[in-house]
This record gives C-alpha cells, sequence and structure tokens, in this order.
C-alpha cells in the first residue's frame, strides 16, 4: 500500500510543476501593468523604473519564474501589492473560513445526497423514486445565489432564526459559528446533495443487478443486510471518489456564496485579489486551490485502492 | 409412491419489457404451465435451447423470483405463500450455484466471510467454530484452507466455482440447483467439477437439479431428464430411455445435434446448407431441425414446436398437445409421437471402427498402461 501512496506523490509532483509555470504565465499574459496600479496616480518614468527593479520585474522570464517557485518552495507567496501583508498569512487566515464552509456543505450533501440515491436505486420505478428524482433535478438547477437570498429572506429576515451573513471563527464561538456557516453550507450542498444523488442511485442500479446480489438473496440475507452490505459497500466505490474531487471543488471557494452570506472566505479573497490586479494573491490562491484540488485527488485514489481488493492487487 | 422433495404445479412466469411513450409494452412468456416433480436424492436435469426458459425455471423453483401463477412445493411446504421470513430461514435447506463463478462472487469480500456469512446467519456459528467449520468445506470441494484470507479475483474460474460450491454446502442444504453450474468453465476443468458434485451428492445425501445445454455432461450426471422448448416441458423421462428411445421429434432434433467424437462420426456443427447434419438415416424426412426459435414473445399458437416440426400437422398449428404420461415414468407432449418412426437411436450410436483405428487405439492403451507401471515404481519408495 505505501509504494502505491508513494508512486502516487511522486506523480503529482511534475503535475504541481506545471500548475505553478501556469500561474505564473497566466498573471504576466494578464491586460494591466502592476507597477501602474503600484505608483497610484505617480507617472514619474524614474519611479515606476524604480518600482520595477524593486520587485526585479525587469529579470528575463525565466529568472523570475525561478525566483518565485524558489520562494514559493520556502513557504513565501510574496507579499500583497494592495495590503502589503504577506500571501501566506493572508491564505492562512482565509482558509479555515473556506475550509470548516466545505467540510459542512459535504456533510450536507452525503447525509441528503447518498440515502437518496439509495433509496432511489432500491425503490426505481416507484414514486418515492420520482420524487427523489425530482427534489435532485430541482438542487441541480436551482442557483445558489437565488436559493441563498430566499433562505435569507425566510429564516433570518421573516422567522429570525439565523443570523443573514457575517461570520464568527470556530474556535472562538462554535455555536455562533455554527449559526453563521449551516445556511451557506446547505445552499452548497443541496446542489452537491443533487450530484451524489443522482450518481448513488446509478451506481446502485448497476451493482443491485449483479450476480454477487443475486446470490447474496440466495444466502437467505435479508433485503436490507444485502443492499446495506453486499451491494452498498460495492457501490459506493465511485462515490467515495467523486466526493472527494467535489471537497476539492469546494475548497477553491464559492465565489457567490460567500459574497451573498458575506463570509471572508477563499472565494471573497480571490475576486477581490483580481479586481486590484493584487498579481501576487492570485498566483498565491490559484496554487494553493491547485494543491488542494491534486491532493483531493491523491486522497480519492488511495482512498479507491483501500477499499477495492481488486486494486490492491495490481498496484 | 417415492418421495418428493420439490413439485412445481402449473407455474408461469412473464416478463413485460419495453413499453415507453412510444412503444407498446411487449410480455415474454418466459415460463408457461410447468409441472415437475423431483425426487428426493435423484439428479434432475433440465435442458434445452437458449433463452427457452430453463433458467427462469430454476429461479422459479427456488423462488429466486415471483412465479406469475403456479406453485411451488418443497416437502409439501408451499414456497410461494410462505411469508418472507420463513422463506429466508428455508434457504439454508435449498442453495443455488450460478452459472459464472466471476460474477457471483461478492468481490469486496475474502473466502472467509462468503463462505461465513451462511454459517452465522443460519446456524449462529462464529468465532474459532466459524473459522474452523469454513477450512473444512474449503478442505471438502478441493480447496486450501489458507485460501480462507483470498479475495474472488485471485482464484481461477474453476477454484471459484469450488468456492461458490462451499458457500451453497455451508447452510447444509438438502436440495442444489445448479444453473449451468459448469459452463462458464474451461472443458478440463468441467470434469472436475462435475466429479466434485457427484461425490458430495452422495456423501451428503443431496438432491440436484442441474440446468444445462450440454447434453453430455446430462448423460453423465442426470437420473431423470425434462427437455423444454419455448417455456414449455415437451419430454420428460429417465435418462437412460430419453437418449436411447426419444420420442419428441425435439428430442430427437437435440440428440442429433451432438457431435460424436469418433474418427468417421459426426462432424459437429451444421451441414452445408443450413441443416443439421443426419447420420442416422432412419428418418430422413424428420431429420432436420431447420429456421430459428421462434419470438417467446409471440410464440405459435398450438403445439409450440409445429412450426420448425416435419411431422406437423394441421391439429399441432391449433391444439396445444397436453403433456402425456406414453410409458411409466415418461412423460411426451407430442400429438403424433406414437405415429412417429422408431427413433434414429443411431444418433447415439458409435460407428465401428475400422481395423486400421482399432490398431492405433490398441498401441494406444498399451503404451498408457506402460508409462502408468513405471511412474508407479518410480514413486514407490
Amino acid at each position: 500500500m505505501l509504494p502505491f501512496i508513494l508512486r502516487r506523490i511522486l506523480i503529482a509532483i511534475p503535475t504541481l510543476l506545471l500548475v505553478s509555470v501556469f500561474v505564473f504565465m497566466l498573471q504576466k499574459l494578464l491586460p494591466g501593468d502592476p507597477v501602474l496600479v503600484l505608483a497610484g496616480e505617480e507617472r514619474d518614468p524614474e519611479v515606476l523604473a524604480y518600482l520595477r527593479a524593486q520587485y526585479r520585474l525587469d529579470d528575463p522570464l525565466i529568472v523570475q519564474y525561478l525566483n518565485w517557485l524558489g520562494n514559493v518552495l520556502r513557504g513565501d507567496l510574496g507579499m500583497s501589492l494592495r495590503t502589503r501583508q504577506p500571501v501566506t498569512a493572508l491564505i492562512a487566515e482565509k482558509l479555515p473560513v473556506t475550509f470548516q464552509l466545505a467540510v459542512m456543505a459535504m456533510l450536507f450533501a452525503i447525509v441528503i445526497g447518498i440515502p437518496m440515491g439509495i433509496l432511489s436505486a432500491v425503490k426505481k420505478g416507484t414514486w418515492l423514486d420520482y420524487i427523489a428524482n425530482i427534489i435532485a433535478l430541482s438542487g441541480l438547477s436551482i442557483p445558489n445565489f437565488w436559493l441563498g437570498i430566499l433562505l435569507i429572506l425566510l429564516v433570518s429576515v421573516n422567522l429570525g432564526w439565523l443570523p443573514a451573513s457575517g461570520y464568527e471563527p470556530f474556535w472562538s464561538d462554535p455555536v455562533r459559528s455554527l449559526q453563521t456557516m449551516i445556511m451557506p453550507a446547505f445552499v452548497l450542498g443541496t446542489a452537491l446533495a443533487a450530484t451524489l444523488m443522482r450518481h448513488t442511485r446509478s451506481s446502485m442500479l448497476g451493482v443491485l443487478q449483479s450476480d454477487y446480489v443475486r446470490t447474496a438473496r440466495a444466502k437467505g440475507l435479508r433485503e436490507r443486510v444485502v443492499v446495506m452490505k453486499h451491494a452498498f459497500r460495492n457501490g459506493v466505490l465511485p462515490i467515495v471518489t467523486l466526493s472527494a474531487l467535489l471537497f476539492g471543488e469546494l475548497l477553491a471557494g464559492a465565489v457567490l456564496t460567500e459574497q451573498i452570506f458575506s463570509i471572508p472566505g477563499f472565494g471573497k479573497l480571490i475576486v477581490d485579489a483580481v479586481f486590484n490586479r493584487d498579481y501576487a494573491v492570485v498566483q498565491g490562491v490559484v496554487l494553493c486551490t491547485a494543491v488542494a484540488f491534486i491532493a483531493m485527488n491523491l486522497l480519492a485514489d488511495v482512498l479507491y485502492a483501500l477499499l477495492n481488493p481488486r486494486m490492491r492487487m495490481t498496484s | 409412491m417415492t418421495d418428493i422433495i420439490l413439485e412445481a404445479r402449473d407455474l408461469h412466469r412473464r416478463f413485460v419489457t419495453g413499453g415507453g411513450l412510444l412503444q407498446r409494452a411487449t410480455t415474454i412468456h418466459a415460463v408457461g404451465g410447468v409441472s415437475l416433480r423431483i425426487r428426493r436424492g435423484e439428479t434432475f436435469a433440465i435442458v434445452g435451447e437458449s433463452g427457452c426458459g430453463k433458467s427462469t425455471l430454476a429461479r422459479l423453483l427456488l423462488r429466486l423470483i415471483e412465479p406469475s401463477s403456479g406453485s411451488v412445493h418443497y416437502d409439501g411446504r408451499d414456497l410461494t405463500a410462505l411469508p418472507p421470513r420463513d422463506m429466508r430461514a428455508l434457504r439454508a435447506q435449498m442453495q443455488f450455484i450460478f452459472q459464472d463463478p466471476f460474477s457471483s462472487l461478492n468481490p469486496r469480500m475474502t473466502v472467509d466471510r462468503i463462505v461465513g456469512e451462511p454459517l452465522r446467519l443460519h446456524l449462529g456459528l462464529s468465532g474459532a467454530a466459524l473459522r474452523a467449520r469454513v477450512a473444512g468445506l474449503l478442505t471438502r470441494v478441493g480447496l486450501r484452507p489458507e485460501h480462507a484470507d483470498r479475495y474472488p479475483h485471485e482464484f481461477s474460474g474453476g477454484q471459484r466455482q469450488r468456492i461458490c460450491i462451499a458457500r451453497a454446502l455451508a447452510s447444509g442444504p438438502k436440495l442444489l440447483v445448479g444453473d449451468e453450474p459448469v459452463s462458464a468453465l474451461d472443458v478440463s476443468v468441467q470434469a472436475q467439477i462435475v466429479n466434485l458434485l457427484e461425490d458430495l451428492k452422495a456423501d451428503l445425501g443431496l438432491t440436484l437439479v442441474v440446468i444445462a445445454h450440454d447434453l453430455a455432461v446430462i448423460r453423465h450426471m442426470a437420473d431423470r431428464v425434462a427437455v423444454m422448448y419455448l417455456g414449455e416441458i415437451v419430454e420428460m423421462a429417465a435418462t437412460e430411455d430419453l437418449f436411447t428411445a426419444p420420442r419428441h421429434p425435439y428430442t430427437r432434433a437435440l440428440l442429433r445435434a451432438i457431435p460424436i467424437p469418433a474418427p468417421g462420426g459426426r462432424m459437429s456443427g451444421p451441414a452445408p446448407g443450413g441443416r443439421m447434419a443426419d447420420a442416422g438415416g432412419a428418418e430422413p424426412a424428420g431429420a432436420v431441425l431447420g429456421g430459428d426459435i421462434p419470438s417467446p414473445a409471440a410464440p405459435p399458437p398450438g403445439c409450440r414446436f409445429h412450426t420448425r416440426c416435419a411431422h406437423a400437422t394441421a391439429l399441432c398449428a391449433t391444439t396445444p398437445p397436453p403433456l402425456a404420461e406414453v410409458t411409466p415414468g415418461t412423460q411426451v407432449a407430442c400429438h403424433h409421437w406414437a405415429a412417429l418412426p422408431p427413433a434414429a437411436d443411431a444418433a447415439l450410436r458409435v460407428p465401428a471402427r475400422s481395423p486400421a483405428a482399432e490398431a492405433r487405439f490398441a498401441l494406444y492403451r498399451a503404451a498408457s498402461e506402460r508409462s502408468r507401471t513405471t511412474t508407479h515404481r518410480e514413486t514407490a519408495p
């Protein structure tokens, strides 16, 4: 098992390098000159040249890249051109927020989506199946921002049960933190629940048709044991992979949802950075997101191998 | 009065397929009115072409699927009327061996858990007693106890079928139904599994029901045979009677299609012109089984075989023949069985060998005899 994980990590390294090149080049290709942003009203060529030299923007591209990469490897993602804070500190500040939101949204998605998928597969063709599919289709087609606004109107404004917006770190006040996060997590979670439900349903339908499920029935097992022990344990394999990938996407931040609920997470950070041409921050956030996504991919692979005895042999 | 372990009474099973917005649903009558009695301790075979409903019948017999109408009685109890809880408990006594040993084992369970599950469920075993019983079962089917910790994908097809058999034996069944238990296996492995099943039957006093299309296997294993065509039984007889004196035209055609593995014997497969080869010569007109099996969605009226039968008359096209006892122990569903010419039992007679071939066989026998004695001497201490 360990060699398999190590090999997967080794394969991830070239991918990460490629991402770093891409991130670096992308911001060079973007229109707009960061020096002009820095200088503000100042248009004196000497000042501009001084700034350019200070940030080493006159070096050849490859040198700039290697400098940048060296710094990144040392954990230095540079300074925000706008706020003069280290990018690492900014990310460290926002990441827990997005992480908490992602974990809660994922919990909602799993708790709603997987049981609904199993149920609609087992009860295929009945009204339960149709209702589950209608719910899933609604979850996929209702835009997050719209659902978010409606929820704020209903739960916060009319009923006054939960705060409409804001953020509280989990460590300082867990109850308040959960109260502020539960609505945005639910909004994000419903769309994911629909995806999970559809995939669980089709995976379970395939497995329930399989010969070994028939064998399990012939043994004289209860239908519940047949479904949960024999069918679901096999049907859940692709769902585990899918969940890990969906979680990776969540870590990139949910721009609209964070905006509506005024949550100071990754999504807000990256939007602000792009509008301000705060390149160091954009680079840092994109790199961080890519690493998170690759890590989730790795996790999905490892989980799949752990759960699937056939993979263990071939690895 | 013989001891009947399993009885089917007028079993029907229809499947509805299609039936979308623009398509009309079609009903397939997979099993149409099958009645049979299986005696305790016998090996009963059900044969027929692909799609004749024999697998559906096997599943109906153990209530793995529900019949559309009719009933199945096990030891006098009506299975179709049993509540689910009692049915689950009764499954300990009746087990199924599936055709495909590759897909019928759960890939995420070790052999230990696959074979152990029925022991846990029906006998309440656990811990060391369970391990010991699993090891015993694995040894019984020709595997090693240490195989218990492996997963199904680590075994070959024959070994997997042995696992399936061990699993089926775990709950101590009295009745074993095998749906083509060897047809997914290599020919050399088939013989091993057939022998294993026969040994188990003798040692454990099992009743076997075997579904097959391989007539050689049937003749070797079975005491009685039922021949199915389009969801109905057309002939049921003791194995030797059926093979030496087949009465139904369909049975005769099936037997005639067996390739004979002997010099000068019949080649396998249809002869040029799309007709099945005929070596018997006793029934020139009735020797041919042309055409395809009709769709079970629209079976022909009257006798279902009349579209392909050389002896069919106007009566056959309108009136279905009943399955009637023609001699003790033999039942045939044909209007004209008595009027048919004697069966071309040459179909199964091995043609005499030429003197040259006989000489070669004698040489071979002598050589293999010699090599056997040599090996014996070498292995002796």
